[in-house]
């Protein structure tokens, strides 16, 4: 780039043109988020589009619409794929875990951002470390661990799992909003008596509702699609969690070729997600940021 | 009550997550490194001593170095291409003229939070080569010679897997963006406008500059993302096929450990990629610090 290009000089005999510009670079604009609108969107669509289609269909055209409302493939989908006990396993998962995790976190986050203790430095830099490790990396030595201790193929200790590797950043993410609480609400409550544990229970609990949330929403989500621990650690089918049973039915749908109930499964799992994000769109995307930012 | 109370409070509220942290995360995370030395097969508990013999067998493992030249390649070129697709968009949505922004945001957001098992399931179906879109897309337009099956091609395949990473990951770091943007006094841009700088001008000058350090911690997560994300993409989409053609190194573990039981060799690849995304990490932040100083 040239100096001249550098000065942005203006030139008042232009506006016409400049006004013209602006129209142009603005239609641009529009015409860039419009195909990126698309390409986003149009898989999706297309996903809940086929999802209604027979399989005559599927080979005809793929930007057709479909002929009628194919219900068939969802009931294939519960009732060949089995889809609905893949689907229970997987609440039963996230509902364990989310419990596990958040009996676990408040107590200690609260720790960590009020009070100093011999190795409380220490304990917190581990938890911020520990951030880093991704499972994907620990996972065989992890299941030969659950080996060791005959925790495989169970969907208690898998959310166990799940929980605690969700551990350093929640607490990040909830001491980090625990500070930002005045700790005049809990000397007002030792002063009338009230214990360590009542004060947890009664006052940052409350406090700290809009944190807990936040921390939910991502761990819940990432629970629900969590795949490389769910396919190594449960073996037996009736246990296994929804990611598990799509890629399963993806597997032999290539050469069963039941294509609508595949579309139909996909559809039925994306609609958890859109329901969490409809519901805590800004919370999620805050979380999220500062996990990425922070983390 | 007083210290002993507090005292009991404190351990109780740390010791249940740190020991959890410990068993599944501390645990499993050292042994990654010590089994790399050793060679451990299968379930027998017998592991003698190897030494580096396992990074030595590394170097001749064909296999290895198509997954290495892989991953290495997607190190480089989604990182790449995601985050300037999110940077022009994010840097679009904030120029004031653009009705819709949240609409938009909350569109391009929605793949990132998706199951990668979804996303890779839909995407293969996406390259399927008779009832796919985008083969059907180019004959629409007369590019029907184009058409291929773009997953069962060893030239096209890893461009798929790279392409499907981008569209997942672009809308989470443009949120990151804009956030940063939004965080930009509008008084540079209104000074930048009075001094007849178009776009393109204040794009360069004013975003990307104040925009440095958040696109520095979004090069280290989007390598690590790049490393991390193929493993579950490829695993569903290719498995790494055709033959090796799309494998990658997390992948490729996987397969050591739990195809061939192979867990010492296993654990030598993860911690090869382990210091290899750390390395990339450095190196971008390093070469971008850089920059910053001369420019």
């Amino acid at each position: 780039m040239t100096r001249k290009h550098l000065n942005f000089s203006p030139a008042p005999q232009k506006k016409a043109s400049v006004a013209m510009k602006n129209i142009a670079s603005l239609m641009i604009t529009r015409l860039i988020l419009y195909t990126a609108t698309l390409a986003v969107l149009y898989p999706l669509f297309w996903d809940l589009l086929s999802s209604f289609k027979t399989n005559k269909e599927f080979l005809a055209n793929p930007w057709s619409l479909p002929a009628g409302f194919h219900f068939q493939n969802y009931i294939n989908a519960f009732t060949n794929a089995r889809l609905g006990d893949y689907f229970l396993n997987s609440v039963w998962v996230v509902v364990f875990s989310l419990s596990l995790l958040l009996v676990c976190i408040i107590p200690i986050s609260y720790v960590l951002a009020r009070f100093r203790f011999p190795f409380s430095r220490l304990i917190r830099n581990i938890f911020m470390a520990c951030i880093f490790i991704y499972p994907t990396y620990i996972i065989v030595p992890l299941f030969l661990t659950m080996a060791g201790l005959n925790m495989l193929d169970n969907r208690f200790w898998l959310s166990l799992v799940y929980a605690v590797l969700q551990f350093p950043f929640a607490i990040f993410l909830l001491s980090g909003y625990m500070k930002t609480i005045p700790p005049e609400f809990e000397e007002a409550a030792m002063m009338d008596g009230a214990s360590y544990f009542t004060i947890l229970r009664k006052v940052i609990v409350p406090l700290t509702k809009p944190g807990i949330i936040t921390v939910s929403i991502l761990a819940v989500l990432s629970f629900w699609n969590e795949y490389p621990l769910a396919l190594t650690l449960i073996t037996t089918d009736s246990k296994k969690t929804i990611p598990i049973g799509l890629v399963n039915l993806y597997e032999v749908q290539r050469y069963a070729t039941d294509w609508g109930a595949l579309f139909a499964a996909l559809v039925l799992v994306l609609i958890p997600t859109a329901l969490i994000y409809i519901a805590g769109q800004k919370r999620l995307t805050q979380g999220m940021i500062v996990g990425g930012l922070k983390g | 009550m007083g210290k002993t109370n507090k005292g009991l409070f404190i351990t109780i509220c740390t010791l249940p997550a740190l020991i959890l942290l410990i068993i599944f995360l501390i645990i499993p995370t050292i042994q990654v490194f010590s089994m790399s030395f050793y060679n451990v097969t299968g379930i027998s508990k017998t592991a003698d001593f190897a030494g580096l013999e396992n990074y030595r067998y590394m170097l001749g493992d064909s296999d290895f170095l198509v997954a290495l030249k892989n991953t290495l390649l997607l190190m480089v070129i989604v990182p790449v291409c995601t985050l300037t697709l999110s940077l022009l968009f994010a840097f679009l949505l904030t120029q004031g003229k653009i009705r819709g922004k949240n609409f938009y945001r909350t569109i391009f957001f929605f793949p990132s939070i998706l199951s990668f098992v979804v996303v890779a399931i839909l995407w293969s179906f996406i390259y399927h080569p008779t009832m796919g879109i985008i083969n059907s897309l180019l004959e629409m337009v007369n590019l029907g010679f184009l058409a291929r099956p773009w997953l069962g091609d060893s030239k096209t395949v890893l461009g798929a897997v790279a392409l499907t990473l981008i569209w997942q990951a672009a809308g989470y770091y443009m949120v990151m963006y804009i956030a940063g943007i939004d965080g930009i006094s509008p008084e540079l841009y209104e000074v930048a406008t009075i001094d007849g700088a178009n776009a393109f001008h204040k794009f360069v000058s004013v975003t990307v500059p104040l925009l440095w350090e958040i696109i520095r911690v979004t090069i280290v997560l989007a390598v690590s993302g790049a490393i991390n994300l193929s493993f579950v993409i490829v695993s569903v989409m290719t498995n790494g096929g055709p033959g090796t053609s799309s494998s990658v190194l997390l992948q490729y573990m996987y397969r050591q450990g739990f195809e061939n039981s192979n867990f010492g060799y296993a654990m030598s690849i993860a911690v090869v990629t382990l210091v290899l995304g750390v390395l990339l990490s450095y190196l971008a932040n390093k070469l971008t610090g850089q920059d910053t100083l001369n420019g």
